[in-house]
């Protein structure tokens, strides 16, 4: 009984060289390919660096209104401390503190800090005190690093205070979020950026692929050949997901090694994440060919079908709170929004899968349910 | 050895209300070089596919190479060949590239595709070409080429769906010499075309008028049968009273 099965194997191997033979020709077309290529590698680097210099340029002199009823000696070094550093300006009028709200309003401050009246009494006496940071969370991505700042200068100067002296000082910095109290949907840009570069090009490219055999021509070929269409499809599918990865790869390196933004979380989570998000937009770009027979029109539905929502209702421009509800709804079709979420989880906080599993089963149901429709749709094209 | 490769009954293919082919029945022998006449819109592209394997048929009977077009799908693809009218080789890939990858998903051996990439470059005296770029080649090397990887897997039967399109004729008369050497190897050919001249040069041919086979014959037998002196006036003379057409 030994036989069926070595021709089993044989038959499995023949199959093997096939793919790779399939495979290896789908690189060619990609490498070949300068301009596209250079897009494909150049689009996530320049819109990383453009984010990152548009981040960087927004907290640069941030206006900062302080509010010292205490002018003592410990929210004098503090305030010293907040001016020497090059991200705030400290706007020296003294305002009230309804004064401060409508200056909010008006937009000409970002920040105010406020020391209580006995600021450097409870510190020493208590070893325990509080300042106020209030923030314009309008735009909560700015205010959260605005925030971040303030409360990293206060620390230093607790360090500091802890050296001179053995007991343990604390101040403790009450954070108001203006406008949009629980910071939700604060655009963190560099998983944005993930959503969107990964949607974009594996559905743009999958389906300008694979129309761009049907429009040529040589789908009829393969078609004819005993090489099974769902392969034809996969193996279209594997430079793009290598690409993709070498992607991820990237945009993670610049944001840990330029930005300065920390993977707190598990990168290995977060490239299976990126694989489940790869293999939604692969689906998808399927979907896509079956529909069209121009790379023309390919390429237009996956602008207008993947750009506008990912960058819309993935929640990383445009906080989703802030939409109305009918939009909110919509929000929830798009794939980018659940893979948002996810990378900012695990990116920024830390989570494991145990904290991502929700988004990730919806995600997950996404794609086997576009998968679904997309193959049955290609296949019955093919009759 | 049965003495058809390709055999139909009846064989018909429905789309809603149109009958796009329309119970044509006719037998194709080995070895023989068998056109397949009609003009546009008459079904003749609808039938190749059937005979592919591409398209299921809606009634009738039909086996290629031995193998029913309903169940074996998977076996006529492994014995056949298909060159379609639009160019059917990678315009990215270089000559070599192309063989390789063809013979590839034939699942030729690395020396059986060895063996034909030498043979087939020799014979079409493409040695200074095979790094270029199939795109740089001129229309009819690339017809040519796509041609000689159609049948780099030795099939039974090869089927070609107007192949010589917007080809200058010089090299059409040498791509005809190619489709007799596959011929005279023992490999059928199926082939569709528009040009009558080329009609004359097919074993037999049946000429397609709206689905149906009105005419199977070898062409001087047609030209006695119709009084005609050309398979232009044959061809002519059945179709101009035809319903459907592009027009």
């Amino acid at each position: 009984m030994s036989l069926p099965e070595e021709q089993k194997e044989v038959i499995i191997e023949q199959k093997m060289k096939q793919f790779i033979t399939f495979v290896k020709k789908e690189f060619y077309h990609v490498f070949r390919d300068r301009k596209t290529l250079l897009m494909l590698f150049g689009l996530p680097v320049v819109q990383i660096v453009l984010f990152g210099f548009a981040l960087t340029n927004e907290i640069k002199n941030t206006k900062v209104v302080i509010l010292d009823y205490a002018k003592d000696e410990a929210s004098g070094s503090i305030i010293n401390k907040i001016e020497a550093s090059s991200y705030f300006e400290i706007e020296h009028s003294l305002l009230s503190h309804e004064e401060i709200e409508r200056a909010f309003k008006q937009g000409t401050i970002k920040l105010a800090i406020v020391f209580p009246v006995n600021f450097n009494n409870d510190l020493l006496h208590l070893n325990k005190s509080q300042i106020q940071i209030i923030a314009d969370a309008s735009d909560p991505n700015t205010a959260n690093t605005l925030i971040s700042f303030t409360t990293s200068i206060i620390s230093d100067y607790q360090k500091e205070l802890m050296q001179i002296n053995a007991l343990p000082y604390l101040i403790i910095p009450k954070i108001r979020m203006l406008y949009n109290p629980e910071l939700k949907g604060a655009p963190n840009f560099v998983p944005g950026v993930m959503a969107l570069v990964l949607t974009l090009i594996c559905v743009m490219m999958t389906s300008v692929a694979i129309v761009k055999e049907k429009e040529k021509g040589t789908m009829e070929i393969l078609l004819v050949s005993p090489f099974k269409p769902i392969l034809v499809i996969l193996s279209k599918a594997i430079p793009y997901l290598l690409i993709s990865f070498v992607n991820v790869s990237v945009i993670l390196l610049l944001s840990v090694f330029i930005l300065d933004m920390p993977i707190n979380g598990s990168i290995v989570l977060l490239f299976a994440e990126s694989t489940l998000l790869i293999i939604t937009a692969l689906s998808l770009g399927l979907f896509i060919s079956t529909v069209t027979d121009s790379q023309q029109t390919a390429m237009m539905l996956s602008m207008m079908g993947m750009m506008l929502p990912t960058t819309l209702f993935s929640g990383f421009m445009f906080p989703i709170e802030n939409m109305p509800v009918a939009l909110q709804l919509i929000s929830n079709i798009v794939p980018a929004k659940w893979y948002y979420i996810i990378v900012k989880s695990i990116m920024i906080k830390g989570l494991g899968f145990s904290g991502v599993w929700k988004e990730t089963l919806i995600l997950t149901a996404m794609t086997v349910f576009l998968m679904i429709i997309s193959l049955k749709k290609f296949k019955t094209r093919l009759e | 050895m049965t003495t058809t490769v390709i055999k139909t009954e009846n064989l018909t293919k429905r789309f809603g209300d149109f009958i796009a082919v329309d119970k044509i029945s006719f037998e194709v022998h080995p070895g023989e070089i068998f056109g397949f006449l009609g003009a546009n819109g008459a079904g003749k592209t609808t039938a190749m596919r059937m005979l592919c394997g591409l398209s299921i048929p809606s009634n009738g009977f039909a086996t290629v190479a031995g193998y029913d077009v309903y169940k074996e799908t998977e076996q006529i693809k492994k014995s056949i060949g298909y060159m379609s009218q639009k160019f059917s080789l990678y315009e990215d890939l270089t000559v070599t590239e192309n063989i390789h990858f063809f013979g590839g998903i034939y699942g030729l051996s690395d020396k059986q595709i060895k063996e034909k990439s030498t043979e087939l470059i020799q014979k079409l005296e493409l040695e200074d070409q095979t790094k270029k770029l199939v795109k740089t080649l001129p229309l009819g090397w690339k017809q040519k080429l796509a041609f000689s990887v159609a049948i780099i897997h030795q099939p039974q039967i090869v089927f070609l769906d107007e192949p010589t399109g917007g080809v200058d004729p010089v090299t059409r008369r040498q791509f005809w010499d190619l489709i007799y050497d596959a011929a005279d190897k023992g490999i059928t050919v199926f082939v569709t075309t528009h040009y009558m001249d080329e009609a004359e040069y097919c074993h037999r041919v049946s000429i397609m008028v709206d689905g149906s086979i009105k005419a199977l014959d070898s062409p001087s037998a047609l030209k006695k049968q119709f009084s005609a002196d050309s398979m232009d006036k044959v061809f002519y003379e059945l179709a101009r009273g035809a319903k459907r057409s592009d027009n």
